[in-house]
């Protein structure tokens, strides 16, 4: 959990959050810069030739992130080529078990358990989380007496609680739902709190002098302006929820990711672990990517309104 | 310190029931704390029908404070604000503010064309009318059609006549605005303050206006409120008997309004 993130920092620097220390981190936050030279180009009405220039800025910015992991990739390729330790099986052995167990095997079976507790949990844990942001938002008095719960809870490696999850939920599905829920509630919680005690009071008089209800002001104030300080808390969320994911399967668990790279281990099949383990950075990856393109697509006022004045605009 | 000079009765200004009354108003803030600390001391003034009225006052005077108190935006500490012969308890609907800032008051995440329509929607106004009247108020403010572009993708003085046409879409009796050309630079401020005027000759509106400058207060206004420093009095209510055609260039370069200037010069001056 080394995802510590008050959102302020998070949000202050393009969402590239210190603990993007998982597989694909820092490619993510290079996507990041992608798309805020595309964001306005699209919005101001684009010439063909804007429009090719950009998709050329795209291309060079797209090679400019993929250099490296691909010279690393190339280079585990050709160094474990010839491997004969049985902990590090040549690259190509283990792509080929993914293919084997992955691809044609039926070892995805294990993926739809791992990602419905972690859309179940992620979801679940980001809709308290931003509830409950708004909730201490709104109640100055509660805010200031849970403030010292909220950051101890906020401290706690989630995954000591899993013991007591399990007694609380049993060893059901439940209980590894409501862990990933709880770690992901507070990233999302914090931002969510930050992000709307940082909106302008200029913006809440603008509001209250054309006379919006308080829904509108809701709708169109407060979750707007908190929004990219929200996403970033989600974005950290979404990242403890895939720790926490692997990390509950792991324990007294019988289906999952986690539960297959440790079986795995287990019975000395180092390549199927392997395997396992490459799937789960390809999924978290993945996951992490379209975070970033949704929250692109809905906050490209946002990324476009930071770009004014340089030369990204 | 002079008190009110109930100068605007001899004045060429159009008679009529006040449009706001202000009497007595004082403000304080974190009253009771040691930080306890008074922005307004007594303001009293009043607007009648029609009228063009600025507020001049030094930086930290109080003049936000004191927009935000007639707008209904925040309750005085003592004395009453009158709006249209009823007491203000919230911003009434028939009541438009310009913000200091645009930046501040504009919100990024909407629009131009929906950060116009923002007021008209709260006001239960259907879709058809509203992009007619955003259209019809985006052509009064001299911009084209930068309904589809976000505010942040603008020069500053489109966006303030975007916050202004904001304002003007659902048409306010009284149309208060926070020092709105301050960040603007000397040509399109010349522009703005123009384009209010007008928009006053042809909408009828009422318009006080809070500035720091004494120019700009002398060319736009009927009369002038003159506020003292922190904690800020009123100092004087001068008349502008410039009558209602205005001109950049002869009106500031005339005989009067340099007379004027002196005297408010000499008021604003430190004693
Ligand atoms: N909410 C508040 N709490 C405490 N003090 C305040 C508050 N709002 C304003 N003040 C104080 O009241 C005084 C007047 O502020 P105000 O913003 O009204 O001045 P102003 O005349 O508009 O200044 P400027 O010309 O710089 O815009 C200032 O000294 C300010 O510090
Ligand atoms: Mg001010």
């Amino acid at each position: 959990m080394t995802t510590a993130t008050t959102g302020s920092t998070a949000a202050g620097r393009d969402g590239g959050s210190p603990g993007s220390a998982s597989a694909g981190g820092a490619g993510v936050g290079d996507a990041v810069a992608v798309a805020v030279t595309d964001v306005p180009s699209t919005q101001v009405t684009a010439t063909p030739g804007r429009r090719a220039a950009g998709r050329r800025n795209r291309g060079r910015n797209l090679l400019l992130a993929l250099w490296l992991p691909v010279v690393l990739l190339v280079g585990w390729w050709f160094l474990s080529a010839n491997s004969t330790s049985p902990y590090f099986p040549p690259l190509q052995v283990i792509l080929q078990s993914v293919w084997d167990e992955w691809v044609i095997g039926d070892a995805k079976t294990q993926l739809w358990p791992s990602l419905r507790h972690l859309a179940l949990g992620f979801i679940g844990g980001s809709l308290l989380g931003v509830l409950g942001g708004a909730l201490l938002w709104r109640l100055p008095v509660l805010r200031k007496g849970t403030n010292p719960i909220v950051y101890f809870l906020y401290v706690l490696p989630a995954p000591a609680l899993l013991p007591a999850m399990i007694a609380l939920f049993g060893l059901g599905e439940a209980r590894q739902v409501a862990l990933i829920a709880f770690g992901a509630t507070w990233p999302a919680l914090l931002n969510t709190l930050d992000g709307m005690r940082g909106i302008d009071q200029v913006k809440f008089d603008t509001a209250r002098a054309m006379k919006f209800s308080s829904l509108r002001t809701v709708t169109a104030v407060v979750l707007p302006g908190a929004s990219p300080q929200i996403a970033a808390g989600l974005r950290a969320s979404l990242q403890v929820s895939i720790i926490l994911m692997v990390v509950s399967e792991m324990i007294a668990a019988s289906e999952g990711i986690g539960y297959f790279i440790l079986y795995a281990q287990t019975v000395f099949a180092i390549v199927t672990m392997w395997s396992g383990i490459v799937v789960l950075s390809v999924l978290g990856t993945l996951l992490n990517y379209l975070f970033v393109f949704a929250e692109h697509r809905l906050l490209g006022w946002y990324h476009g309104s930071r770009a004014v004045g340089t030369d990204k605009a | 310190m002079t008190q009110t000079l109930g100068a605007h009765a001899a004045g060429a200004t159009p008679a009529g029931p006040p449009v706001l009354d202000v009497a007595g108003l004082r403000k304080v803030f974190n009253v009771g704390r040691p930080d306890e600390r008074m922005a307004i001391d007594d303001v009293t003034f009043d607007v009648v029908k029609g009228e063009f009225v600025c507020i001049v006052g030094p930086s930290g005077a109080g003049k936000t404070t004191l927009l935000r108190c007639i707008s209904g935006l925040s309750a005085p500490t003592r004395g009453t604000v009158q709006f249209e012969g009823t007491a203000l308890t919230e911003v009434p609907d028939q009541l438009g503010v310009v913000f200091q800032d645009y930046g501040r008051s504009l919100f990024p995440w909407f629009t131009n064309g929906s950060n116009i329509a923002l007021p008209l929607k709260a006001r239960g106004v259907g879709r058809e009318e509203r992009t007619k009247r955003v259209n019809e108020v985006l052509t009064e403010v001299g911009l084209g059609h930068v309904e589809k572009q976000y505010p942040w993708q603008l020069s500053g003085g489109m966006q303030q006549r975007v916050a202004i046409a904001r304002t003007l879409s659902y048409k306010p009796d009284l149309l208060l605005m926070d020092e709105p050309f301050a960040s603007v630079d000397a040509q399109t401020r010349f522009d703005l303050e123009d384009l209010i005027l007008e928009v006053r000759e042809e909408a009828g509106i009422t318009v006080v206006l809070v500035t720091h400058d004494i120019d700009e207060a002398i060319y736009l206004s009927d009369r002038i409120v003159v506020l003292s420093g922190s904690p800020s009095k009123v100092r004087e209510i001068v008349t502008v008997p410039l009558g209602r055609d205005r001109d950049q260039v002869a009106t500031r370069s005339s005989e009067e309004f340099l007379e004027l200037r002196r005297h408010l010069l000499s008021l604003v001056m430190p004693h």
